[in-house]
């Protein structure tokens, strides 16, 4: 059985059909990367599968784990284990960023029966994350993201998801607006927590990234649609010719 | 209901009873002070949406209830009716219930050498030589009605005298007790604060309310605060929810000193609060601070009247409002510039959180400035809680009612973080959590339906 498994997905956003007809499927310990121009529809896959309910879908199936992704709420997608970085993490004055961590993380702990964990137990893992990414102790006292530069905030993405230990990461354009030193210590953070058991997605415009982060599958989205999956040698043809080819080649094959 | 004819009459019936008996109704100063202010509040009476300073606040049901005196009434409240609402760990509480200082449920502690701390009753009669230098002179009773009418019936309420040069560590606290009866009674709590050149005290002013039953609180404080000094006083309204509370706090400033005051009202049916600080000396700052947490059909109307008359001033006022059900918050802030206070600089920012459809707020800046050389700045914002922001933390396993709460204790927390650390910052947060506690859980619709959930409306203005 896949981790996740959708079939034929189409999502709106405010009445705009965005996704037409979505099949993928993801198996533990694999890496899949999505790739597509803008307005392909790549952070709406991202949303949908986070379950943001902004995102209506129209149609289609998503099982996730064995069990009926789109009846989950966000919360719920969560804690068993759904985990996106946002492309533009939020500013959340007045929460401090190690507060928040421990929230998130003793709720999806709570959810699998597990101990809530106390701020003293809490900072020693912590600490050794911080570390994985090369961030500030200083940061954890701040308000969740703000004030953060670009490179902080996307940094504190993957030290979330370093600590809620996800299934399912889903990483939203975490690359854009990155230098090459943070997208480095951003990929090599997601590089190290690759394993048999977790699947990512990484949702990117540019073959950059995958530098790193070498993905077993790659796949083209243009306009909705899936119109190409290939190996990583997919993304290097892409980053060569550009996606002007294969949107024509899609706007051939289906005319709208 | 009762007319404004029949209105009059009741007070009348009030004050002339309360003239005769009232402490101090043989110093012809006092009884002056009393005649005029009555003279006045009875040639305006009640103000009524028609007055500029009142066009948000209607108070026709404070003017249309025959409340009473409570001054003969003589409550008998024991220690344990008393302890839900204490502040624990401090040592210098005194307790005014229905306005009267009740000794056996007060205690002193430990306060430094000279410091005076006691009721203005016992004042009045034992030493009115200290207080009439002090007493009436920094509140007009000409600009407020109900300032007239606390004035009409000054008499009790707590004395503090703090000598130069001299520290309270321990904040001053002063517990306010409304205790209901069959017919609508009032009070008129009195408050007067000296603190000379040189000295640094804290001061807390709690509002309870034991019972249900029509309670009108009319509350004054004028705080002098000399040279140097540097002061902080709170404001906490917490009474039930048919309480009308009506508060005035005059603060005179002197030169170079540190005044702040914060505001938390949580209670109460109808609830004025006015904050006036003068600041009279040059190099004065003050910090107003307030957070207003109304729902169901509570009206909680701030009235900020900032005036800078000496040079190099400084005041910052922050005000943040969090309304939900059919919660109606007002926030009025007026900045007033002299001529002569030049390089004065205020700010005045007021945010607020509107919860459902029907909460409402509304916010009014007003500066006038008759000074060339100055800055004022003022901005209000209103919003919801964001779409954004819920999702994020949803995002992360966070169920949306805890979601919830997280970002309304986040909004409040604003204002808590501008407190000093302590014992009172920690009673006010205790307070403001278990209110927002309350506000998340009982949410109707905190799944979806008829929450407000978007960042599309919001303004933003900086004059």
């Amino acid at each position: 059985m896949s981790l996740l498994e959708i079939k034929n997905l189409h999502v709106s956003v405010d009445k705009h059909e965005i996704l037409k007809g979505i099949n993928l499927r993801v198996n533990a310990g694999e890496v899949h990367s999505i790739m597509g121009p803008n307005g392909s529809g790549k952070s709406t896959l991202a949303q949908a599968l986070a379950r943001r309910e902004t995102y209506t879908v129209t149609k289609g199936e998503v099982s996730y784990n064995g069990k009926d992704l789109l009846a989950m709420k966000p919360e719920e997608a969560a804690c068993d284990g759904i985990f996106m970085a946002f492309q533009y993490p939020v500013e959340i004055p007045g929460i401090s960023n190690a507060y928040f961590l421990r929230s998130a993380l003793n709720s999806t702990r709570k959810h699998r029966g597990l101990d809530e964990i106390d701020a003293m137990d809490f900072l020693p893992m912590f600490r050794e994350k911080l570390k994985l990414l090369d961030m500030d102790e200083k940061l954890m006292n701040r308000s969740v993201n703000e004030g953060f530069s670009g490179g902080e905030k996307k940094r504190n993405e993957i030290l979330q998801m370093a600590v809620l230990e996800p299934k399912l990461a889903i990483l939203d354009e975490t690359d854009s607006g990155l230098d090459i030193d943070a997208l480095r210590i951003v990929a090599q953070g997601v590089d190290a927590m690759r394993n048999p058991e977790r699947a990512i997605l990484v949702v990117t415009h540019y073959q950059r990234l995958l530098n790193y982060i070498v993905p077993d599958f790659v796949h083209v989205l243009v306009d909705g649609r899936i119109v190409r999956s290939g190996g990583p040698e997919l993304a290097l043809e892409l980053e060569e010719k550009g996606y002007g080819a294969m949107e024509a080649e899609a706007g051939h094959a289906n005319p709208a | 209901m009762i007319t404004a004819t029949q209105q009059l009459e009741c007070y009348l019936e009030s004050f002339s009873e309360f003239e005769k008996l009232a402490a101090g109704h043989a110093l012809p100063w006092l009884r002056k002070l009393r005649q005029d202010a009555f003279a006045r509040f009875c040639e305006v009476g009640f103000p009524t949406t028609h007055d500029e300073d009142w066009r948000f606040t209607n108070v026709s049901a404070i003017a249309q209830t025959a409340f009473r005196l409570t001054r003969n009434r003589r409550v008998r409240l024991s220690q344990q009716e008393l302890e839900p609402n204490r502040f624990t760990g401090v040592a210098c509480q005194l307790v005014f219930v229905n306005a009267r200082f009740a000794r056996e449920l007060s205690s002193l502690g430990n306060l430094p050498e000279g410091v005076k701390v006691s009721s203005l009753a016992e004042e009045i009669s034992s030493n009115p030589g200290a207080i009439e230098p002090h007493l009436g002179r920094y509140l007009d009773i000409r600009r407020d009605a109900f300032c007239a009418l606390n004035t009409a019936f000054v008499e009790d309420g707590a004395y503090v005298h703090i000598p130069r040069g001299t520290l309270v560590e321990e904040p001053i606290y002063l517990l306010f007790v409304s205790t209901g009866d069959d017919a609508p009674s009032m009070s008129h709590p009195r408050n007067l604060i000296v603190a000379e050149e040189n000295s640094q005290a804290t001061f807390v002013e709690d509002y309870v309310s034991l019972d249900g039953g029509e309670v009108f609180c009319n509350t004054v404080t004028e705080l002098v605060a000399g040279d140097h000094t540097v002061v902080s006083h709170y404001m906490i309204e917490r009474e039930h929810k048919q309480a009308f509370n009506i508060s005035t706090l005059r603060i005179q400033q002197g030169r170079s000193t540190n005044v702040v005051s914060h505001s938390v009202l949580l209670g109460g049916a109808l609830v004025r609060n006015n904050v006036h600080p003068l600041l009279a000396g040059e190099g004065g700052e003050c910090l107003i601070n307030g957070l207003f947490i109304g729902n169901g059909r509570q009206h909680l109307d701030n009235y900020m009247l900032v005036e800078h008359a000496s040079p190099r001033c400084g005041s910052r006022q922050f005000y943040n409002g969090i309304l939900d059900g059919h919660a109606h918050g007002v926030f009025h802030g007026r900045i007033i510039v002299h001529k002569d206070a030049q390089k004065t600089d205020a700010k005045q920012t007021n945010r607020n959180l509107l919860l459902s459809d029907d909460a409402q707020i509304d916010t009014k800046p007003q500066l006038e400035i008759y000074a060339d050389d100055v800055k004022c700045t003022h901005g209000a914002t209103i919003g919801q809680i964001e779409g954004d922001a819920l999702f994020y933390l949803r995002s992360r396993g966070i169920d949306e009612v805890s979601a919830r709460k997280l970002l309304l204790f986040a909004f409040a927390s604003e204002c808590l973080d501008r407190m000093e650390q302590g014992r009172v910052r920690k009673h006010v947060e205790g307070l403001i959590n278990r209110c927002l506690f309350q506000m998340a859980n009982s949410a109707p619709g905190a799944s979806t339906g008829n929450r407000r959930e978007d960042t599309g409306r919001h303004w933003e203005e900086i004059g």
